[in-house]
């Protein structure tokens, strides 16, 4: 990360950041989920609505993340431990979405 | 057990030997002991991986579980979802308001997701006026995002009641499968929980900053704490409105 923090000697227990900062963001976060509600007002079909709603909905929680949490000041170790491990929720997403397919397979046989 | 720390010639051992105990792992340290005493002196001997205070890491750490509890919760969602036979009811009408007669569709998930979105703001400017020591700006910043959550619990009891009025229970309802309503209840009901949970500790937090309970420390960075637990309870309702309702 490219972050040149004014006090990266102490443990950056003040970090100063400009009031309009939060306001940006805020007002970014406004159009986004404006945006995402614009996608169902708008009936918005197939690949286009899923990509678009997870596109806006990842955008929306890395800001939220990096600005609003500062995890974009914190060290990379912090960054790591936190970030890093959710990366297996999406194996098990995987596994239940096989798993899901399966069971909808037997529903249809059953109740045939 | 390794004798080589305790043996005596150890420090005339080869170069060769130190790199292989290095290979295996073994306590290359003088001194160092073993057994059920070596691991906890292991695990507490002052040493920090994280260079914040305990309270911000541990925070981290608590939200690392709430992550995982959410995301159990909305993969089993998932799973039912898809794996239902029936037809799934279509949140965009089953959540709509009627408002002078035309349908709206998600009127009032939009609004609780500004709501919540403002209050998330709020929250950083609270957070920011902590790091700058201005304690009556920080805690009206923080009685301010405690009424939007408050706002937001409110819409939310509206949502259930009328939902329930509907006729939509955790065993079925008369829109389609009849999972869609104990997912509702316990994804909804899960996060109104945290926001309710939020909203607590800001007005504690807040009273205490306002009578003055943490200068004798002064340290304020309860508020920065508050504010990471504030910003999850947002960014979890980001997944849920992308997830369950617009999906």
């Amino acid at each position: 990360m490219s972050t040149t923090t004014p006090a990266s000697g102490q443990q950056q227990q003040h970090q100063q950041h400009p009031i309009g900062l939060y306001l940006k963001i805020w007002a970014l976060l406004f159009l986004l989920s404006t945006m995402s509600y614009l996608v169902d007002y708008y009936q918005f079909h197939g690949l286009l609505r899923w990509g678009l709603i997870i596109m806006l909905m990842l955008i929306k929680a890395g800001l939220i993340v990096a600005v609003f949490m500062h995890m974009a000041w914190e060290r990379l170790a912090l960054a790591c431990a936190i970030l890093l491990p959710p990366l297996c929720l999406l194996v098990l997403v995987a596994l239940m979405a096989i798993e899901a397919d399966q069971m909808l397979l037997t529903h249809g046989l059953f109740f045939r | 057990m390794s004798a080589s720390w305790a043996n005596p010639l150890s420090a005339r051992r080869s170069a060769e030997a130190a790199a292989a105990d290095r290979v295996v792992g073994r306590a290359v340290a003088a001194g160092a002991p073993a057994g059920w005493r070596g691991l906890i002196a292991d695990w507490s001997s002052d040493r920090q991986a994280f260079k914040v205070s305990w309270g911000k890491a541990m925070m981290w750490i608590f939200l690392l579980s709430d992550t995982f509890v959410f995301s159990c919760f909305l993969t089993g969602y998932m799973t039912v979802r898809t794996g239902s036979a029936v037809p799934w009811p279509n949140a965009s009408h089953v959540f709509s308001l009627n408002i002078g007669g035309t349908e709206l569709p998600l009127l009032l998930i939009a609004i609780m997701t500004f709501v919540l979105i403002t209050s998330s703001g709020t929250m950083a400017m609270g957070v920011n006026f902590a790091y700058r020591r201005d304690r009556v700006n920080a805690a009206t910043m923080m009685i301010l995002t405690a009424g939007l959550g408050e706002t937001f619990v409110g819409m939310q009891a509206f949502e259930w009641t009328k939902l329930i009025l509907e006729g939509v229970r955790p065993w079925g309802n008369p829109m389609g499968a009849a999972q869609f309503g104990s997912s509702f209840f316990m994804i909804t009901g899960f996060h109104g929980l945290h926001v309710t949970g939020g909203v607590i500790l800001l007005l504690i937090v807040a009273i205490r900053l306002l009578r003055g309970s943490y200068e004798k420390s002064g340290n304020y960075q309860i508020v920065e704490i508050v504010g990471l637990y504030w910003h999850f309870v947002d960014l979890v309702w980001v997944f849920i409105f992308a997830l369950f309702y617009l999906w």
